[in-house]
């Protein structure tokens, strides 16, 4: 189908308005449709930021209908949810706030280019609560007794092997009392 | 200690006057997010989880330890009426947010009012230390002390690639904004502001007014914060925040001098007019009054103006806000009669000084 306006261009906007529940519908080319700007001054807002806001599927400042019939839409086929409070991914990147704790763990990775956008990166470095911190620490010291303990058995040292079993033991009992 | 004392006193500690930098520097503040691990945010909370909360953050608030870095008291909002709301957000001590729309929103307040411990503001706990002068340093190590009080008592919400956790995306991670109070005056009337502004921006700072998100810089006020939180760690995000204030403090200096060499005569008439109009004026509007006020600041700290401390204007700034107006008058109050209060304190305050 040829522009309606040049009727020598390919039409490649297809738009339909209705003005007093008359419905006119326009079949017109780029080139026409910039001259005829009036037709399609919604157009002119849609800028790069929307699409890219959109394939993130959040926009906080979302008010632009465009940015948000496009979130509904990618979010409908796959409705992610935190199984903890319920929040759904949807109504997470309408509101930009989370539900609880879990929705952290339940959007996982999806939150990465939010995150990358709004700090510019995705990983906490920083201070760590003491009990989280020393926990690590020692399951990690814990990992490394326990592959001695076993080194120490298969070569039939055994008094060594009863001195890392100590040290595994006393560890072990710190964990059960934090 | 009762909540009566918090709503009359209009001095906070903050207010001093004192501190490293106090002729710029008006106020340093740290403000901590944390969330208990096993609760939905009070976004998503019902009632009573709401106060469950509450519950528990309060009964942190009466352990030994709270009480040597405190003693803190526990001041629920439904128990305050809009005014003393009001009062509680103009001395800096809560935030709006946690005025106007919490449920089961509380504040624990330490007896000199640089810690406040907000409840079920955005997130469970807010951690707020505010301090006066340039003082970073200090905030901090008094806010992580009670955080790690905190941490003694309550499951936090932590995640080993998150970080803390926090109801907006926004305080992800450290969960710590720092913030210091600028006074500004010879940068915005040699109009080097804007550049300044803009430069801000692009090193991860954001710049706002007295009374935070979405106010307007009056009086010269201009409150400068960190916006990153995730992906520095907190040595790194104030040593950024400290470094950038430090040059717009050594700009500002240099503004000072400018004026004082090139224009003297202009820059001591603007500031002894404005001293004058507030020593005689009648009726004062709140945005006129914070201009001269800024003024007078800048001619004390310049040492034009002698005979007034630092402390005054500090002072006068909160108590001529409308809360406070009301409150003190003990009733609600029209515009016109405010400006007329407004005048009238001012003048009273700075008379007591001047003899």
């Amino acid at each position: 189908m040829n522009c309606e306006e040049c009727g020598k261009r390919p039409a490649t906007l297809h738009l339909t308005k209705i003005v007093n529940g008359e419905k006119t519908e326009y079949h017109i080319c780029e080139h026409c449709a910039q001259e005829k700007g009036d037709v399609i001054s919604g157009f002119h807002n849609f800028s790069i930021h929307n699409i890219l806001s959109g394939l993130l599927n959040f926009d906080p400042m979302a008010k632009n209908s465009f940015s948000s019939s496009l979130n509904s839409q990618t979010t409908t086929h796959k409705p992610l949810r935190c199984e903890t409070c319920g929040l759904t991914y949807a109504q997470f990147s309408k509101s930009g706030r989370f539900g609880c704790s879990d929705c952290y763990r339940y959007f996982g990775d999806l939150l990465d280019p939010l995150f990358r956008r709004i700090h510019g990166n995705n990983n906490h470095i920083g201070k760590v609560p003491e009990r989280t911190g020393g926990q690590l620490k020692i399951r990690k010291e814990l990992e490394q007794l326990k592959t001695q303990l076993k080194r120490y058995v298969e070569t039939e040292e055994f008094e060594k092997a009863a001195e890392i079993r100590d040290r595994i033991r006393a560890l072990e009992k710190k964990i059960d009392q934090a | 200690m009762s909540v009566q004392q918090f709503m009359q006193n209009p001095w906070s500690n903050w207010m001093k006057g004192e501190g490293p930098d106090a002729d710029i520097v008006i106020s340093t503040r740290i403000r901590i997010a944390r969330n208990l691990r096993h609760h939905p945010f009070p976004l998503l909370a019902t009632d009573s989880q709401a106060e469950e909360v509450v519950r528990h953050v309060a009964s942190v608030g009466q352990t030994e330890e709270m009480r040597k870095a405190g003693p803190f008291e526990l001041i629920m909002m439904d128990q305050l009426q809009p005014l003393e709301k009001r009062v509680l957000v103009e001395k800096h001590l809560i935030s709006p947010n946690l005025a106007e729309e919490s449920r089961k929103g509380g504040v624990l307040l330490s007896k000199d009012e640089s810690i406040s411990i907000m409840i079920n503001e955005e997130d469970h706990i807010r951690i707020q230390v505010l301090l006066p002068g340039f003082q970073l340093k200090e905030a901090w190590e008094t806010g992580s002390r009670i955080d790690d009080i905190f941490e003694r008592y309550v499951n936090y919400a932590f995640d080993e690639k998150r970080g803390y956790l926090t109801s907006c995306p926004t305080n992800v991670g450290t969960g710590i904004r720092a913030s210091v109070m600028l006074h500004l005056p010879a940068l915005v009337m040699t109009q080097q502001i804007n550049r300044i502004l803009q430069a801000i921006n692009q090193v991860g700072l954001v710049v706002r007014g007295m009374y935070g998100e979405g106010s307007e810089a009056l009086g010269n006020l201009f409150q400068l914060s960190n916006q990153v939180t995730l992906g520095m760690s907190e040595n790194d995000i104030l040593s950024n925040l400290y470094s950038v204030a430090k040059q717009i403090i050594e700009q500002e200096r240099v503004a000072r001098r400018y004026l004082l060499e090139n224009s003297p005569v202009a820059l001591e008439d603007r500031i002894c007019r404005s001293y004058g109009i507030l020593l005689h004026a009648r009726t004062v509007e709140s945005k006129e009054a914070a201009q001269r006020l800024s003024d007078v600041r800048l001619g004390i700290d310049l040492g034009i103006i002698k005979n007034v401390s630092a402390f005054v204007t500090n002072e006068l700034l909160v108590l001529t806000q409308p809360g406070f107006l009301q409150r003190h008058a003990g009733q609600k109050l029209s515009p016109e009669q405010r400006d007329e209060r407004r005048a009238r304190l001012i003048r009273e305050r700075l008379a007591a000084q001047s003899v």
